[in-house]
């Protein structure tokens, strides 16, 4: 490719992020048309996607080289120190160009080849159908001819653009359609526009010729602001929110004075009250509800996919989350390329808008750890392929542009690679039928709303807690499976010995015959007397890590006697975006 | 004295509010010497409701018309309405509470008259740790004797009767060096760390004073554990006040180790917070936990306000400093502060629970808490006389248990397999250390409780805890032996407030008891699938 000079440096330093005594790995540097990828000299290698790459800098010359800061859409930060200068900058002015791409006929996915053939990439494609989904809610039904509703209950969730109302602007066929929607509901005589800005904003927008309905010219209409801030609000908020969590030696104190003033976690509570809002509208008052902002694709579509998710339990699965991304998010047109930065274009149409929604999908998640059927990690690899232009989901910006690219020809979709990697992200706790009243109702409170520390520090293996229950939970409920399959194998054959044996006694020798053909009975046996699982290796390396990974002080100088050499530092989980 | 003395009104009718999660109870409210009980009307449930009177911390009353209120907020962090019928009664009962729970003598208390069923008296009074710990160090080293010089609580009225010093010291040079330290704590041995041959040591501060004095056996002592360790082997004194306050100790007597005496070893100063700022911090936390309206930025600023977290990390890394130093330093560390019964414990028994596997264990970890706190002589009874919800003003209250209660709860969760108890384990000693039926954490040294006869009279905790019924509640399902030490984060990041405790009866934190039950369902399926194949495959022998 005519942006790479440099393919290969060696002798390339990684600095730990948060260690203060500049403790590194040191190790080769690659450069292919679509990743960098570090090797160090344990050979754990570091992958990332050019796409992913949302800050490249080059700082100032040190002695021991060129420092190369690059900062991830995907929350990595990696600081690489490159003895030549010469090296460096290759590398850099390469990253300028492979980060940031022109066409989007550049971008991965119209490269990325799985090896699948037409029809495989087609029924990929058709994994997940929206006329199917409609079918499924039970639309178009007599009431409703077209637009989205909720399966159980005549309300209908119905999202918009704000109205071009100006100060006295009305528009009789807009009034008419509304009163149409409401009308459809025969449960309720009047209806929730819900607009999901704050007020001050709204106003504003009505001298620009915008605006918000006026409940005078609208008949039976309850008006109602939620107050969710815009884009550009988000954007610095999450900015101030990676500032703080970059820091070096950062103070308990810091911290959180830091999360107060990003003013993050606000913003999700004020999404989720939304969407609860919503929730409670249609279930206690069975009123349906218009959802608006000012254009129509963010809030909009975080409050109405947020407000499906607490409605229905089918939302709550694997499937139906992607069902529901489809149709709340891609279909309904949220900007992704311009709200991920996927080409080189204007910084200011940049904003975490679905990162918000996956957050407050965690945040459900950690409150009803047995209504989800997906888990945590589903929701990092969701976030991973939004900004990583692998898959053509995310492409483009509405289903016009989406169409004019020809991605179901000529990308695949992420889906059904996600599906046939199931089992990695199902929640082990889920219980489809524990769902007592299928509506979630989760509680506000600000005690609840936490760190996602999974989210914005998954690279950070040293802030993470050294076990991982789901894992464990996993491989019991594994084994659980497989030692009770072998029970049966065991009792079917001890059948037909018997059968056989017409004196019906089993000898020792037909014993051994049958037990090795289990291997998790093995297992069990002979883990019987210290553990009864097998711990996997990763979890134990992590385990034994050194406590030097860990700011302990800034007494560890006092010990003063250097590290240890050799930093076993495995921390398991090398992420791959490839 | 007589209770009824103090008992204004034998009952009245009442309501009794608990919080969102429980349904109002209504009934006959009776005050007795030791419990407040409601006992409901013939139609409603049976259960009969008690509450502990010791457990009260602060009582409000309030009359209105021809009712009252009475509001009680409870050591373990509940908070209760009860709605009396009649103002007289309510003042009566009100009184009645006021008096019986602020009673300080310690033998009239409950354990002394709690006689449970199925329990023994006596029965799980035979830790006598330090011997037991002694036995189980003895197997490893030489270098180690139990001593009994304390046999009579005179050389340090706040240690058990037997400690482990460096076998080079005789019980004489002992004495002289319980002279030189505050309260005659002088240094014995806490751990001794197995895979590395090092120690951990605690102490008091030195009583050095304005004039620098000098004790040449708690020299000799110190030179002799570091001797015995390994020729060449260094110690570390880490200090758990700065190094100006230490300085300033000198002033009233006290001081540090001198760096020309104590060759060999050298001082760490890590502050941490104790006494009433400590408490201060507590009462804050739970002045923010108690109100559910305030906005996001409110709670955050007073999460960050109260500094409890801070006092997390800091205990918590100057801990795994200790153990750091151990394990990877190969050196033997002594960890004191002022008077070596607070800050001092909450070290020692961290670092010991990031290296030792064994204190990880249900039985490991009871005796961890006997012989670090109960027996190394914490004083319970003072620190843990109020909670966070008190009137008065803190005298000795701190809540130092509850810190290190915390941190444990901090590494369970860095670490979920690796302790073999569980949060209820946590929530079970907090509510003990506070009030409880039990003798274990009654008076403030093992003298005193050798005085009241606490182990003869009273029932342990342990023997309480450790029935059968108790260990779903307890234990922790996916535990799994870890032979390794744990290392935590202790990054901001990966600290996280303890709701389960802090918010445990206004907004309880998931995993909810439905998702934790099911977790417990897969884990004893594995065990006991893990043994069916065997039986079902030896069945039809004959």
């Amino acid at each position: 490719m005519e942006h790479i000079r440099t393919t290969k440096v060696e002798q390339v330093k990684l600095l730990d992020r948060f260690s203060t005594s500049n403790k590194s790995l040191t190790g080769t540097l690659y450069l292919t048309a679509t990743h960098l990828l570090f090797i160090d000299s344990h050979q754990k290698e570091t992958w990332i996607l050019h796409h992913h790459i949302a800050l490249v800098e080059k700082l100032a010359l040190t002695t021991s080289g060129c420092p190369l800061v690059i900062q991830c859409k995907n929350f990595r930060t990696v600081h690489f120190i490159v003895p030549r200068e010469r090296d460096c900058h290759d590398i850099y002015n390469s990253l300028l160009q492979l980060s940031k791409q022109a066409k989007y006929e550049d971008l991965y996915a119209f490269s990325y080849n799985p090896k699948q053939n037409d029809s495989e990439r087609l029924r990929g494609w058709q994994l997940v159908d929206l006329a199917e989904e409609y079918k499924r809610m039970g639309v178009p039904n007599s009431n409703w001819q077209l637009s989205d509703a909720n399966r159980d209950y005549k309300a209908a969730i119905c999202r918009c653009s704000q109205p071009l109302s100006g100060f006295s602007a009305r528009c009789l066929e807009d009034e008419h359609l509304l009163q149409a929607i409401s009308k459809a509901n025969p449960a309720n005589r009047y209806m929730y526009v819900m607009d999901t800005r704050p007020r001050l904003n709204a106003m504003a927008n009505r001298a620009a010729g915008k605006g918000y309905e006026n409940e005078d010219n609208y008949s039976n209409i309850r008006f109602q602001f939620v107050g969710i801030e815009n884009i550009h609000v988000m954007r610095s908020s999450l900015q101030k929110l990676l500032e703080v969590n970059g820091t070096k030696g950062l103070s308990v104190s810091d911290f959180y004075s830091g999360l107060e003033n990003a003013g993050w976690l606000r913003h999700i509570k004020a999404v989720m009250d939304a969407a609860i809002f919503l929730a409670k509208a249609i279930m206690v008052e069975n009123a349906s509800v218009l959802v608006h902002c000012s254009d129509g694709w963010d809030r909009t579509s975080q409050v109405c996919s947020l407000g499906s998710l607490l409605l229905d339990p089918y939302y709550r699965t694997i499937r139906g989350f992607m069902v529901l991304i489809e149709k709340d998010w891609i279909s309904f047109g949220h900007k992704y390329s311009e709200r991920c930065g996927h080409l080189d274009g204007d910084p200011k149409e940049v904003s975490p808008v679905f990162t918000q929604f996956l957050e407050c999908v965690w945040h459900l998640t950690e409150q009803f750890p047995q209504a989800f059927e997906f888990n945590e990690a589903f929701l990092l690899q969701i976030h991973e392929h939004i900004h990583s232009c692998q898959f053509g989901n995310f492409i483009g910006n509405c289903q016009k542009e989406r169409e004019e690219l020809k991605l179901k020809e000529k990308t695949y979709s992420l889906w059904p690679f996600l599906l046939d990697d199931q089992e990695k992200y199902v929640n082990p706790l889920y219980s489809s039928t524990s769902q007592k009243p299928a509506v979630l109702e989760p509680n506000t409170v600000a005690f609840h709303f936490k760190f996602w520390r999974n989210m914005y520090h998954q690279f950070d293996r040293t802030l993470h807690p050294r076990q991982s229950v789901f894992n464990i939970i996993m491989n019991m409920n594994e084994q659980n499976k497989q030692l009770q399959k072998d029970v049966k194998d065991l009792e079917s054959q001890i059948k037909q010995h018997k059968n056989k044996q017409t004196d019906g006694v089993l000898t020792k020798e037909l014993l051994n015959s049958v037990r090795p053909e289990s291997p998790a009975l093995k297992t069990s046996l002979c883990l019987k007397e210290q553990t009864l699982l097998p711990v996997n290796d990763a979890l134990r390396t992590i385990e034994g890590s050194n406590p030097a990974d860990n700011r302990y002080s800034e007494y560890a100088d006092e010990f003063s006697k250097a590290e240890p050499a050799v930093v076993s530092s495995e921390y398991g989980v090398a992420r791959m975006t490839c | 004295m007589e209770f009824s003395e103090l008992i204004r009104t034998g009952q009245a009718q009442a309501e009794l509010l608990r919080g969102p999660e429980m349904p109002p109870l209504r009934g006959t409210l009776c005050v007795t010497g030791h419990h407040l009980l409601l006992s409901p009307g013939p139609q409603a449930t049976p259960d009969l409701w008690l509450l502990l009177l010791r457990s009260v911390d602060s009582i409000e009353k309030r009359v209105a018309g021809d009712a009252g209120t009475i509001t009680l907020r409870c050591k373990d962090l509940r908070v209760l309405q009860l709605d009396i019928e009649g103002v007289e009664a309510t003042l009566d009962i009100a009184r009645s509470i006021e008096a019986l729970s602020s009673l300080e003598s310690v033998i009239t208390s409950f354990p002394f008259f709690y006689r449970p069923k199925g329990l023994r008296l006596g029965e799980a009074w035979h830790f006598h740790p330090p011997e037991r710990y002694y036995k189980r160090i003895a197997r490893e080293t030489r270098a180690w004797r139990l001593s009994e010089a304390n046999e009579d609580f005179s050389l340090c009225p706040s240690y058990p009767r037997a400690v482990i010093v460096p076998r080079a010291v005789d019980d004489d040079a002992l004495a002289r060096s319980a002279r030189f330290r505050q309260g005659g704590r002088f240094p014995v041995l806490s751990y001794y760390h197995a895979p590395r041959g090092t120690v951990l040591l605690r102490s008091s501060q030195p009583l050095t004073g304005r004039q620098k004095l000098r004790c040449a056996e708690d020299e000799e002592l110190l030179r002799a554990v570091l001797a015995e360790a390994r020729p060449g082997a260094r110690g570390f004194i880490v200090d758990t006040r700065s190094a100006q306050a230490a300085k300033q100790a000198r002033m009233t007597g006290g001081g540090t180790e001198a760096k020309a005496a104590y060759p060999g070893w050298k001082r760490l100063h890590r502050p941490l917070e104790r006494g009433r700022p400590l408490q201060e911090s507590f009462v804050r936390l739970m002045e923010a936990c108690g109100d559910p309206e305030q906005s996001m930025d409110r709670w955050l600023s007073r999460l960050d306000g109260c500094r409890w977290l801070s006092h997390v990390k800091e205990a918590l890394s100057t801990a795994c400093l200790a153990a750091q130093g151990m394990e990877w330093e190969g050196a033997c560390i002594l960890v004191h502060g002022a008077e070596g019964t607070d800050s001092t414990l909450l070290v020692t028994s961290l670092a010991q629970l990031i290296l030792d596997p064994l204190s990880r264990t249900m039985a490991g970890f009871q005796e961890l808490i006997e012989r670090e706190w109960i027996q190394a002589g914490h004083p319970f009874q003072l620190r843990c006389a109020h909670s966070a919800f008190s009137h008065t003003r803190p005298k000795h209250e701190a809540p130092i248990f509850l810190l290190f209660l915390d941190c444990v709860w901090q590494l369970g969760r860095q670490f979920p397999l690796s302790l073999e108890f569980g949060e209820g384990m946590l929530l079970a000693l907090f509510d003990h250390s506070y009030a409880s039926p039990f003798g274990t954490f009654l008076c403030n040294s093992e003298k005193e409780r050798c005085l009241c006869e606490v182990r003869t009279r009273t029932h342990s905790l342990w023997s309480g805890l450790n029935q059968p019924k108790e260990q779903r509640k307890l234990r922790n399902p996916l535990y799994v032996p870890n032979p390794l030490a744990i290392w935590p984060s202790v990054e901001p990041q990966s600290l996280r407030l303890w709701q389960g405790l802090f918010l445990r009866w206004t907004h309880p934190p998931e995993p909810s008891e439905v998702a934790w039950e099911k977790v417990w369902q897969i884990a004893t399926d594995q065990k006991t699938e893990g043994s069916q194949p065997t039986d079902s495959a030896s069945e039809p022998q004959p």
